[in-house]
């Protein structure tokens, strides 16, 4: 076939252009681009961050920097990441995915998370019920989302990031109330799935199933994105009722070591991180709905983000590598729980 | 008037039962395409002038929108032409030849219609990722496939392969190779045989394949999404972007895109239809 000989070199020749127009190296006081690999909810976060970082930098260092945003569900960016999307920095939703970075890719050293302040996570975040208007259900607490005649959204833990916090934070809650154990706890999250009728793939998925497609009473989902959806898609459509204890969720971000150092990228890569810890930066997490981790600006957004008992990943679980393998991976918790609903 | 066009017509007869049936029958069918087309065509556009025309201009004269139009249009410029050229000489290797292998070659051709086009996409990523068969190499030479244009390019030509071979084969085979031949043991060359007798004779089937192609090529979501790392003004295509806007829930931004690629299906479809005539008239 005459074709093959020829598409070949053009496929590499392509390669070679779009290598030439996205790997510049730094000059001082030149251009440079960062590719910051996220997940789904980040986007308008990172859209204003990356105009206020742009603009530090330039007053600091004298140099153009663009940045360039991937969204997606959590577990797939990394594995895009790992695959070889060219990321200078990841900012995904748990740290297990991050961890793959180091396990599958070699991308970056074990030790990424102690690199930056509060475990690499400079904005939290929690679990919280978005109900509709008025909230016909009365739903206030935990326990009520297990009651019959009650349908619950959360996203595939399997696939979504933010649906493992979900879970994770189902799971405590049951454990940690008076009377509870890992069997209590079991059977109190296989009655939630019970009254879930669609699993969506993602966050956003879920969300708009539930606010667009109108299914289900309650939807669990991350407090910025309850935000978002009570303030700016769906005003008086929507309550958020936050629970009496949730999980504390931290979002981590750190420099995939690999990529920056081949790109020359290493310095703003690291910039652009550490800002995220500036008050400009932890400021624009609290106008996006994230939890700042400054005390200051915490303070003057107290009102915001009600207090609730928070429990990490580590109290309960032992850390993610032991919640992934004992809940999500193949043949775990939730496999044996989860059976699909004939619909 | 002709004795056949009267048994024609009797037949006819028999065949359709009574009025009521009959428009039944009819009612039920534009029911049908009203439900299943129109009324999906109508609520894209409805949905991008929500907000009116303004707003419609500015979310496609957004640059990221129009980086995903030129992205778009570079992939079906490559991959057009590319399956042109294999298309046409495959058609005409099965059609005029006896080969090893040739069965195996139609299987072939056809494979991108049989595979789901997300595991076309995962091929790419297994092929050329950095953790795939040729990624170490690539990475080597600093050369990126995935996760880049050539990489959306390449999808695009896999799942858009079939179009152009898929319907210039049976219109060659029903031609015959009678007046190659002839031109032949005439003493033209087989370039000029060729362009003399043996395009002009499939133009129709050609250009038909052509137009699906490129509808497929400018319209392909899943297997371009594997392989797309979704880098913003990078390497989103026009299904991408539509896509993206729906889920930051600029639904008028999503639809205006959405519109875009339904124009150019609606366009797609006036040109085959004038293909079709065209050929029929021939």
């Amino acid at each position: 076939m005459e074709v093959r000989s020829w598409v070949l070199p053009l496929l590499l020749s392509l390669a070679a252009c779009s290598k030439s127009g996205g790997g510049d190296a730094p000059a001082p006081g030149g251009a440079v681009t960062l590719l910051n690999v996220s997940y789904d909810p980040t986007r308008e976060l990172y859209e204003d961050f990356n105009a206020a970082f742009a603009k530090h930098w330039a007053a600091k260092s004298g140099q153009k920097v663009t940045i360039k945003q991937s969204h997606g569900g959590s577990g797939k960016q990394a594995r895009a990441v790992i695959d070889g999307l060219e990321a200078d920095v990841v900012t995904l939703a748990l740290a297990y995915d991050v961890d793959m970075l180091h396990d599958k890719g070699q991308l970056i050293p074990a030790n990424w998370q102690t690199r930056l302040p509060d475990n690499s996570s400079p904005y939290t975040s929690t679990i919280v019920f978005v109900v509709r208007k008025g909230n016909p259900k009365g739903i206030k607490d935990w326990e009520d989302l297990v009651k019959e005649g009650v349908t619950v959204i959360t996203p595939n833990p399997k696939t979504s990031g933010g649906a493992r916090w979900n879970y994770l934070a189902a799971w405590g809650h049951a454990l940690r109330k008076p009377g509870g154990s890992e069997a209590t706890a079991q059977a109190f999250v296989e009655n939630l799935f019970r009254n879930v009728p669609v699993l969506d793939s993602g966050a956003r998925g879920s969300t708009t199933t539930f606010a667009e497609r109108g299914l289900g009473d309650v939807l669990i989902a991350w407090e910025n994105e309850a935000f978002l959806l009570t303030q700016e898609v769906g005003k008086d459509k929507f309550e958020i009722v936050v629970p009496s204890v949730s999980i504390l969720a931290e979002p981590p971000v750190t420099v995939v070591d690999k990529n920056a150092d081949k790109r020359g990228t290493r310095a703003v890569a690291e910039a652009y991180l550490q800002y995220l810890y500036s008050d400009e930066g932890q400021e624009l997490a609290a106008k996006h709905h994230y939890r700042p981790r400054s005390q200051a600006v915490a303070a003057k957004h107290a009102s915001k983000f009600p207090g609730v008992s928070l429990f990490t990943i580590a109290d309960v679980f032992g850390g993610w590598k032991k919640a992934q393998a004992a809940h999500f991976d193949e043949g775990g918790v939730f496999d044996r729980i989860y059976v699909p609903k004939a619909r | 008037m002709h004795p056949s066009t009267l048994v024609l017509r009797r037949r006819t007869r028999t065949l359709s039962g009574p009025a009521v049936v009959r428009w039944a029958l009819i009612g039920a069918a534009l029911l049908f395409l009203a439900v299943f087309l129109l009324v999906p065509l109508v609520a894209v556009f409805t949905f991008a002038f929500q907000k009116g025309w303004a707003a419609y201009v500015a979310a496609i004269s957004d640059p990221e929108a129009l980086a995903a139009m030129r992205l778009t249009l570079t992939a079906a410029v490559i991959a057009v032409p590319l399956n042109l050229v294999f298309g046409l000489a495959a058609a005409w290797l099965i059609a005029r030849f006896r080969f090893p292998g040739r069965s195996l070659l139609v299987t072939l051709i056809d494979l991108p219609f049989s595979v789901s086009p997300v595991i076309a996409g995962l091929i790419f990523v297994l092929l050329f990722g950095r953790q795939g068969w040729l990624g170490p190499w690539l990475a080597e030479r600093n050369l990126q496939v995935i996760f880049a244009v050539p990489g959306i390019v390449l999808a695009t030509v896999f799942v858009t392969f079939p179009f152009v071979a898929r319907e210039v084969l049976p219109v060659m085979q029903a031609q015959g190779s009678d007046e190659e031949e002839a031109a032949l043991t005439l003493g033209a060359s087989g370039w000029r045989t060729f362009w003399r007798v043996t395009l002009p004779k499939v133009k129709w089937g050609v250009l038909y394949g052509v137009i699906l192609c490129n509808a497929r090529a400018m319209g392909e979501f899943g297997a371009v999404s594997v392989v797309s790392g979704h880098v913003r003004g990078i390497t989103t295509t026009l299904p991408l972007h539509a896509e993206i806007l729906y889920n930051e829930y600029d639904f008028v931004g999503a639809f205006a895109v959405a519109s875009l690629l339904t124009l150019l299906a609606l366009v797609t479809l006036v040109v085959k239809k004038y293909v079709e005539w065209r050929s029929v008239a021939s």
